[in-house]
């Protein structure tokens, strides 16, 4: 199950991140958290860009678009 | 049947496994509940991950069910460009829908609605060589 795997993926990255979250801001130091925050949404959004690829290529080839 | 339509994929798997589907969304849903309140960025991005995944297993029985029609198309004489279109709405409709979906799921109901303005255009736009058909063949009956 290769895709299910990008589920377990996501969730934790998004679960370490509101950790490591919580760690930067209880140490004052915001600016981090922020660009913790900004790297977590572009590490996803990579997984995921390459998910819809996928989909969208998919579709078309099924549908003859 | 036609000689392509396989029930199952490989031995022992159904080619359409309902249990997988619901595994899938209730796993995505127990993230997304855990997601939500504290990176709703990440959540957006996780329920349009769960909603590709499930697309994607959906495209490979959809496969055949359009080659079935295809083939059905064939046996009656139908011509196959009308069938094409058919098909062609059909998969503009599920990506404006899908896409769409997850604009909303994000907060963005306003470009949604104007990416299905897009897909509703588009579609008009494919159906516009069967409507000349039909209104040929109504003149020419006249």
């Amino acid at each position: 199950m290769p895709d299910i795997n990008i589920i377990f993926k996501i969730a934790g990255v998004g679960i370490l991140i509101s950790i490591l979250n919580m760690v930067l801001k209880q140490a004052d130091k915001e600016e981090q958290a922020q660009m913790l925050t900004l790297v977590g949404v572009v590490v996803v959004l990579l997984l995921v860009i390459q998910l819809i690829q996928r989909l969208f290529h998919d579709v078309r080839a099924v549908f003859g678009l | 049947m036609p000689p392509f339509f396989r029930l199952s994929l490989r031995k022992g798997e159904k080619a359409m496994d309902l249990g997988i589907f619901l595994g899938i969304t209730l796993l995505a849903v127990t993230f997304l509940s855990l997601l939500r309140q504290t990176r709703p960025e990440l959540a957006v991005l996780l329920s349009a991950a769960a909603g590709v995944i499930i697309f994607l297993r959906l495209i490979g029985p959809l496969q055949e069910l359009v080659r079935t029609f295809e083939y059905l198309a064939a046996q009656a004489q139908i011509n196959l460009v009308y069938l094409q279109t058919v098909f062609r709405v059909m998969g503009v409709a599920y990506l404006t829908g899908f896409t769409a979906q997850i604009c909303r799921d994000a907060g963005e109901g306003a470009l949604a609605l104007k990416l299905e303005m897009a897909g509703k255009v588009i579609i008009l736009f494919l159906a516009v060589p069967v409507l000349v058909a039909i209104l040929e063949t109504v003149l020419r009956m006249l």
